[in-house]
């Protein structure tokens, strides 16, 4: 009998019972939104009238493109409910990072932990665009991501404390988070782009009709990996799409002291490629729409989201000594994700100060409760050490640290990520 | 290209030749075909089943492990890669991760080191890493250890490299039985399988017992097998030494000393109760291999041996036939001297056995 048997079960309820809000219901496909536009005009509204129906918004920032004829839209949908749950999104994200700056400063989380803050428009954007059934596969800087597929704050804070409500039983930490259709999680700079058209090459084979997205950085975009991979995918006609999140830096190597050609949309021979404004959510779920599409009838392509992070590489990193202060506020003061947001919503929707109050209060309450967890739930019990080394049956004993004297452990799967 | 001398080499070595068991009524079957039909049957079996690797597919594979099977299954089933090792072993696991299960040729092992991050990092650890959420069924093959006349970055032997990292599993066949048996075990489990073949024995017909011919003939993985029993020492070994341990205990047999002959086949995990019962009944053991001496598998069995009560059971230390601590030569005469040769096995069993192990090998120096 396992001892943490009964542990472990209640794990499970309470990871299905913790409400996140990336289980919101999905938007609108856009497809659909340029027929609305082809065929609804807005009523013109009467004064004390309200108009709860999509709006129309011109994007600000032009893509650029590389061996594309045509782009994305610029003529985005927004619909309220869609304006309300991207910003509650961005929101959580930011004090999802918050949490974790806190904990880890208050030395409940170990090691590593690079935070997302800043970059928080490029996941709920991309998200935003993704169907259910397609698969993600990130780097490092994964707890938003965690988070937009559907792993609960707590999920996320605990494991980052280590504790067995954490999403990977606190065996995973800042790097390995997974959850349905979400492939973590590598801590090795670039791995995640053959991984991730691996992801793709399984959805092809199994005709399961998904598009798969591997996520990496400026700093990652020079491996040689992810060039053997551009390659094959395109050779291949893999349902993928490369989305490199440049912000900039690559730790303390700015883009253009690492790359000969930092315009990363274009470093992939004869693959296509748009940059766009990561900063822009609106921007990037109009791409990744689009991106979706080509990759599902003509093949991979490349997304440069231009984005920022307003830390450093790590908790470790003040993010300071390879850039200036400056430029830190100027980004912040003049192209934050969420503030620009805030003013689109506000204005497209009639928002009151009262509601962004109001929404503001309640991912407090969401993120604080999975904080106060996941400074309390229980560590992973012993046997966890050695458990799920392997899926499958292992002869003998794992060593301990003198002699051959553990019985390997399967505690199963927590959820089926092939499910 | 040294890809193309291998090659050569291979069709080389398809000369049949067989080791002291003779059974003239049973069948034969090289590991070539015994490789080969196991692929072909986990093809059929499961439609998740996939190959992919250099030259697998049109060329037929690189040492025609992988004949016949692309004009069988197709371009879905049986797939080309450019020469890119990191790419393709990671998008093999990539794949194994959302549920197919791939069968990643690296045309030797040699190549492996390209892609040793994704066999390492990406397939022996995430199991673990997710704690028991994205299990990674993938079989890595390909030819491993020395083959001839290649020099030093084409002969070496993985499967210390390999076994040293938890999460994986770790096989090395030996003849047609080990090759077919495990091949098909090692697809049919849900974890990473490293599976260690030898080119040198491709072509070799080993006799088969009929059962082995069965399409769900399978050898678990984990379990040594016994190939010729005795009471006075224990030959313990792996691949391509277990024909020098066998030719070793033939000649042994001659001056009258029975040795026992364990075929390791598993590396990890590594089936000790064979090795320690072998030992209760022999109280002598040596162990031979063709992979360098430092941190090997001979120095993990001697160490799981002084870690057990069997340790008390040796009347001699244990003693390590390996290969010299060396780079591969080229040269014919210094390359057949890289490697543990009968004679070498026989005159380590008589030295243990003579208990002055020591001294005479001061002596001989």
């Amino acid at each position: 009998m396992f001892p943490a048997g009964l542990a472990y079960s209640l794990r499970f309820l309470r990871c299905g019972a913790h409400f996140s809000s990336a289980d919101l219901p999905r938007p609108q496909p856009p497809k659909e939104c340029i027929e609305v536009l082809a065929h609804h005009k807005p009523k013109q509204q009467g004064k004390g009238e309200t108009y709860d129906g999509p709006r129309f918004i011109c994007l600000q920032k032009d893509f650029k493109l590389h061996r594309l004829t045509e782009g994305p839209s610029m003529m985005v949908s927004l619909n309220k409910l869609e304006a309300l749950r991207y910003y509650r999104q961005l929101l959580a994200l930011r004090h999802l990072e918050m949490a974790a700056s806190n904990l880890y400063k208050e030395r409940l989380i170990r090691g590593f932990c690079h935070l997302y803050t800043g970059q928080e428009a490029c996941a709920v954007g991309i998200r935003a665009a993704m169907g259910e059934q397609d698969k993600v596969i990130s780097g490092y800087r994964i707890h938003g991501w965690a988070y937009m597929m559907g792993v609960s704050a707590q999920g996320v804070l605990a494991e980052l404390t280590g504790r067995l409500t954490g999403c990977s039983g606190g065996k995973g930490g800042s790097m390995h988070m997974y959850g349905k259709n979400f492939y973590g999680g590598t801590g090795i700079v670039g791995d995640q782009v053959p991984l991730g058209a691996g992801l793709a090459f399984a959805g092809k084979y199994l005709k399961d009709e998904s598009v798969s997205l591997a996520i990496y950085g400026d700093g990652a975009a020079n491996q040689g990996q992810i060039f053997e991979t551009f390659n094959m995918a395109q050779l291949w006609k893999l349902p993928i799409i490369f989305i490199c999140e440049n912000n900039n830096y690559g730790m303390g190597t700015s883009s253009n002291r690492s790359s000969s050609n930092n315009e990363y949309y274009t470093r992939g021979d004869h693959l296509p490629g748009i940059q766009v404004d990561g900063q822009d959510v609106l921007a990037v779920r109009s791409a990744t729409t689009f991106a979706i599409q080509h990759a599902k009838e003509i093949g991979p392509l490349i997304l440069e989201l231009k984005t920022y992070r307003y830390g450093g590489h790590s908790m470790s990193d003040p993010g300071t000594s390879y850039r200036s202060r400056e430029e830190i506020q100027k980004v912040k003061m003049e192209q934050d994700p969420i503030k620009s947001f805030q003013q689109v919503i506000m204005k497209e929707f009639n928002i009151s100060q009262d509601e962004i109050k109001e929404l503001d209060k309640l991912v407090k309450i969401e993120i604080e409760e999975a904080t106060k967890a996941a400074r309390c739930d229980e560590e992973p019990s012993l046997p966890h050490l050695w458990s799920d080394v392997y899926s499958g049956y292992y002869e003998g004993y794992i060593r301990n640290i003198r002699e051959h004297s553990l019985k390997h452990i399967n505690l199963h799967r927590i959820y089926d990520v092939k499910a | 290209m040294l890809r193309s001398r291998l090659i050569q080499a291979a069709s080389s070595a398809q000369r049949a030749f067989s080791t002291s068991q003779k059974a003239l009524a049973a069948k034969q079957m090289t590991v070539r075909d015994a490789l080969n039909s196991a692929l072909d049957e986990e093809l059929a079996r499961d439609d998740r089943v996939f190959i992919l690797g250099e030259e697998v597919a049109q060329y037929d594979g690189a040492y025609k492990v992988s004949r016949g099977l692309w004009k069988k299954y197709g371009d879905k089933r049986v797939i080309d890669t450019p020469i890119t090792e990191m790419g393709f072993a990671g998008i093999a696991v990539g794949a194994a991760m959302a549920g197919l299960r791939p069968v990643c040729e690296f045309m030797t092992w040699n190549f492996s080191m390209q892609a040793i991050d994704h066999i390492i990092n990406s397939a022996a650890k995430t199991f673990y890493m997710s704690a028991g959420a994205v299990n990674v069924p993938i079989v890595f093959r390909g030819p491993n250890g020395a083959a001839s006349g290649v020099a030093a970055q084409h002969s070496q032997c993985f499967a210390a490299w390999y076994a040293h990292c938890p999460g994986l599993k770790v096989i090395s066949p030996y003849d047609s039985e080990d090759a077919r048996g495990l091949l098909k075990a090692a697809i049919r489990d849900p974890d990473p399988v490293v599976f260690l073949e030898n080119e040198l024995v491709y072509g070799t017909a080993f006799p088969v017992a009929d059962n082995v011919a069965d399409k769900d003939f399978v050898v678990p993985i984990g379990k040594a097998k016994i190939m010729r029993p005795g009471k006075d020492i224990t030959l313990v070994a792996h691949s391509k030494a277990v024909e020098t341990s066998l030719l070793a205990a033939a000649e042994l047999a001659k001056k009258g000393i029975e040795a026992e002959v364990i075929n390791l086949r598993s590396i990890r995990p590594l089936d000790t109760a064979t090795i320690f019962a072998s030992v209760r009944k022999t109280h002598h053991l040596v162990t031979v291999e063709n992979g360098w001496p430092q941190h090997g598998v001979g120095a993990e069995i001697c160490a799981r041996i002084m870690e057990d009560q069997t340790f008390f059971e040796l009347d001699a230390p244990v003693w390590r036939c390996a290969g010299v601590d060396v780079p591969m030569p080229y040269a014919k005469t210094l390359e057949l001297h890289a490697l543990p040769r009968v004679q070498d096995v026989v005159e380590a069993t008589l030295k243990v056995l003579g208990g002055k192990v020591g001294k005479a090998v001061a002596a001989a120096k």
